[in-house]
Formats: C-alpha cells, sequence, structure tokens
C-alpha cells in the first residue's frame, strides 16, 4: 500500500523560527537532520517538498463563480502542513513505525498518515 | 435442538471469522460468508443430523460461498488473496489443519489506529460472535447506529490498511496492553448489571490465556475478571448495591473464586508484576477472610505508584483505614485533587464519621450526594446520612 504522510510541524522549532531553533541544542538540530536524512533514505519512501512556512499560504476559495482569495493557512497557522512524503509499505504499522521516526513528530508537532488511493 | 446448535455457532463463531478473513483479506466478506454457512447449518443439521466435523464444514461451506461471491465480482477478486488460492481448496478441510486465527484477528480488532468504542465493538461482534442488535442493545443505542459504527471500523481497516497479524516483537507490550485494555472495558461495561457483557468478557479473557499462555498479564486479567465476576450475585440486594464488607458471601461463587486464584498463581509463577497481577492479587486478597488490609493498603500503593491514578490511591487510603489506622487515611483522602468524585466524599465523610467528626462527615455526605449518579448509590449515601443523625 502507499500511504502520504502529512507533516504538521504544530509547535516543533524549525530552522526557519531562528529564536525557535536555537533552543534546540547543537545535538539535537543536528539529530533532526540526521532523521529526516535517514527518512528520505529508507527503502519505500519517497521525498515529498518542503513548503515555506504557513505564514506565506495564500488560501483560495470559490464561492458563486467568484474566486476568494485569503491571506495564511486552510487552518490556523500552528496546524498547518509542514511537508509531506510518500511512503509505500506493507500496512499501516510499517507506516506508523515511519511517522514516529520523523522528528516533528517527537517535537510538539505531529504526523497525519493516509492511504493514498491507487486506480 | 436449538439451543445446542445456537451453542455450537457461538463457539465456533471467532474461530470460522478469524480463519476466513486470513485467508480471504476482508472482513465485511468474511462475515457475510461465515453468516450464509450458519445459516444452512441451521437449516440442514437439524434434519440431516449434525456433520462430525462441525468446524470444518462450516469452514468449507464459508469458503465455497465467499468463492461464489468472488466469482460473480471479479473486481472484488482482484483485491482479495484468492488469486493466489490453489485449486483443491474446496476439498473438504481437514479439522486439524485448521488454523487457529483468532489471535491474528483480535490484535486487529484493537489496533490503536481505530477509536477504542470501535475497537470494543468490533471484538464483540467478530471474537464474541455477539449479533449486531445485541451489542447494541449493551450499549443503548440503536441498531442502525451500531450497525454504522461496525461498518466505519471495518471501512477502515480494510482502506488505511491495518494488518492482520500478530504484531512483532518491538510491538507486541503495548499492542497487548491495548488488547486486555479492550476486553477489560467490555467486563466493566458488564459489572453495572449488563451481566453478558461480563460473561462475554470472561469468555474473551479465557480464549486469550488459551492463546497466550505465557503472557502473565493475560493470565492476571482473567484472574482478576474471574474473581470480581464471582461476586456478582452479592453486590446488589432488591437493586441496592451491598458493599464488599457487607456482601453476603455465601452468594459467592467459590469455585470462579478458586480458578481465579489459580490463574494469579500462574501468572505470578511466569514472574508477572504488571498492572493486571496487581490488580487481580487485590481481588483475590479480598475474597479472604479476613482480608489482610495491611498487605491490600501496600498493593494499592503499588498499583497507585504504577498509574499515577487518584482513583487507586482513595482506595489505598481506605484500606489503611481498614488496617486501622483512619486519621493516616483521611490525611492521604485529604491529599487528592478529586473533588467531582462522588466516592471520595464518601469515603472521606466515613473516616470522619469514625472519628466522631460529625458535622464534617455530615457536609461530606451532602457534597457526595450532590455529585452521584446512580439512583442505588444515591439511596446507599442517603441510609449512611440518615445513620448519622441517630
Amino acid at each position: 500500500m502507499k500511504y502520504i504522510l502529512l507533516i504538521h510541524q504544530g509547535a516543533a522549532p524549525t530552522p526557519r523560527d531562528e529564536e525557535a531553533w536555537a533552543r534546540l541544542s547543537e545535538d539535537e538540530q543536528n539529530a533532526v537532520y540526521a532523521d529526516y536524512k535517514a527518512i528520505n533514505e529508507t527503502p519505500g519512501v519517497t521525498p515529498g517538498l518542503q513548503m515555506e512556512s504557513p505564514e506565506t499560504a495564500t488560501t483560495v476559495r470559490v464561492g458563486d463563480g467568484k474566486t476568494l482569495t485569503t491571506d495564511g493557512p486552510f487552518v490556523a497557522t500552528k496546524e498547518a502542513l509542514g511537508g509531506y512524503l510518500v511512503f509505500e509499505a506493507d500496512d499501516l504499522d510499517a507506516a506508523i513505525e515511519l511517522a514516529a521516526r520523523i522528528p516533528a513528530a517527537r517535537l510538539g508537532g505531529a504526523v497525519e498518515v493516509r492511504p493514498i488511493v491507487e486506480w | 435442538m436449538v439451543a445446542p446448535l445456537e451453542q455450537v455457532f457461538r463457539d465456533e463463531w471467532g474461530r470460522i471469522l478469524a480463519n476466513l478473513i486470513g485467508f480471504l483479506g476482508d472482513f465485511e466478506l468474511a462475515e457475510e460468508a461465515a453468516q450464509e454457512a450458519f445459516a444452512v447449518a441451521a437449516e440442514r443439521w437439524p434434519r440431516d443430523g449434525t456433520p462430525d466435523n462441525p468446524r470444518a464444514w462450516l469452514l468449507t461451506t464459508a469458503r465455497n460461498r465467499a468463492i461464489d461471491r468472488i466469482r460473480r465480482d471479479r473486481t472484488l477478486a482482484a483485491k482479495t488473496r484468492l488469486l493466489e488460492m490453489p485449486e483443491h481448496s474446496e476439498d473438504e478441510l481437514d479439522e486439524t489443519t485448521i488454523p487457529d486465527e483468532r489471535l491474528e484477528l483480535i490484535f486487529t480488532c484493537c489496533h490503536p489506529a481505530l477509536a477504542l468504542d470501535a475497537q470494543v465493538v468490533l471484538t464483540l461482534r467478530t471474537l464474541g460472535g455477539l449479533r449486531t442488535d445485541e451489542i447494541a442493545r449493551a450499549f443503548l443505542v440503536s441498531e442502525p447506529t451500531m450497525a454504522k459504527r461496525l461498518v466505519r471500523a471495518k471501512a477502515k481497516i480494510r482502506a488505511a490498511g491495518i494488518p492482520f497479524r500478530v504484531p512483532p516483537a518491538h510491538l507486541l507490550p503495548d499492542r497487548l496492553a491495548a488488547v486486555l485494555a479492550v476486553v477489560y472495558l467490555i467486563f466493566n461495561e458488564g459489572y453495572g448489571g449488563r451481566g453478558q457483557l461480563a460473561a462475554e468478557a470472561v469468555r474473551l479473557g479465557r480464549a486469550l490465556a488459551e492463546l497466550m499462555p505465557d503472557e502473565p498479564e493475560v493470565r492476571a486479567l482473567l484472574a482478576l475478571m474471574l474473581v470480581n465476576d464471582a461476586r456478582r450475585e452479592a453486590r446488589f440486594t432488591d437493586g441496592e448495591v451491598v458493599l464488599l464488607r457487607d456482601q453476603d458471601r455465601s452468594l459467592w461463587d467459590a469455585d470462579q473464586i478458586e480458578a481465579g486464584r489459580a490463574e494469579l498463581d500462574r501468572a505470578l509463577a511466569l514472574g508477572g508484576r504488571g498492572p493486571y497481577v496487581l490488580q487481580a492479587a487485590i481481588a483475590v486478597l479480598h475474597a479472604d477472610e479476613p482480608q489482610d488490609w495491611r498487605q491490600l493498603a501496600a498493593l494499592y500503593g503499588e498499583l497507585a505508584r504504577r498509574t499515577g491514578s487518584s482513583v487507586v490511591e482513595l482506595n489505598q487510603a481506605a484500606a489503611i483505614a481498614e488496617a486501622g489506622e483512619v486519621e493516616v487515611a483521611l490525611d492521604l483522602v485529604e491529599r487528592l485533587e478529586l473533588d467531582r468524585y462522588h466516592y471520595m466524599h464518601a469515603t472521606r465523610a466515613d473516616l470522619l464519621r469514625r472519628l466522631d467528626r460529625v458535622e464534617e462527615a455530615r457536609a461530606a455526605y451532602e457534597r457526595a450526594l450532590e455529585l452521584v449518579h446512580s439512583d442505588a448509590e444515591r439511596r446507599f449515601l442517603e441510609r449512611r446520612l440518615a445513620e448519622l443523625e441517630r
């Protein structure tokens, strides 16, 4: 099965927020880089694209044929999607184990695991 | 004729269904096939006699029904493991080679990716063999609501790829804890009077102990349920709650308590020291006459340390009071942050009463009465309050 792992940074520190990032020790920062690298190199993983911060997002809705554009992500900044990856796995347990290795999951964010529809 | 047949069905349902799910890889299809096979059996067995090998007969019939259905629906065939099926699979199955896949089934039903209430009802439906209407009645919801809940849970298992297997060793402790929590939840749902659920939980506990004989926590949960369930008849008189110390011990099922004690001994012999071992030891000590309150207080203390539960500390306080140290018990109760919990106020009231602090005891009983929900417990507290006035 193919799963998409949606990475929500939540309160997890990222290099984009220098102040928050600086609260992690150098070892912790290196561990975050190393963990993402290891995950991207895990067999079955297709790395996704990292997104710019939610503050840079623009949300588009269409109502009565008119396009309504608003500043910001679809959900509150804290809950916004930060990135994703695709994982070809035997089952949900394997996908959960990979999700648990994603640093955001232990640093205050969360990872949503969803099967991908295959036609 | 009907009753023994129904018993065979109840006993076989979980095994047949587990095997079909393992074979077909699809809950919905397996359940439909099992239902059809049992319906055919209900029609034929009374007429033609029960086959020598009921389980193999049921499984063969169910598999054939499923295969017929798949042949009618090719898109489904593409999604099941049947494509890899050997040709001779329609032959009569040999009973001795039918694998028991109930463990795979219960670990699938109790997967943490399913909501807890879904885990509970799936377990009751698939392993317990309870009908949807029976489960709906037990949980006080309508049958269509329960049916929807079951369909949703089965759809998630299929769509999300929840595996049908016993988890590998590195996942097993957490996942076994989840299974035991579901079984104990079912038991406790039944403890308040809905006896069928309690009996079902004991049955599930026995099956687990048979399937995982070397897991101390599995044995301990069975012990805990057996001992608590043995006191069922004594817990209520005319709808009124009877406290353990006031229960008529002649109403206890002594054989079942002994069976529980034996399970606990096995759990201890296996080196078990987990939370269910502690709870089972507490239940067994409560069944002794006289009770060893000091030992009980120590076990509650250990359990409280392990679980961080204030409710367990409340029980510890009650045991300390029974051991004669009422003031120590009161000190402990007054440290607990359980202001919304009527048992805390009822316990505190009782301790104050024993210390002859009547005014404070009255206020505590009144606070407990403000919070209590069950009518039986309300009447109990009102009796206690009235006794205080004398």
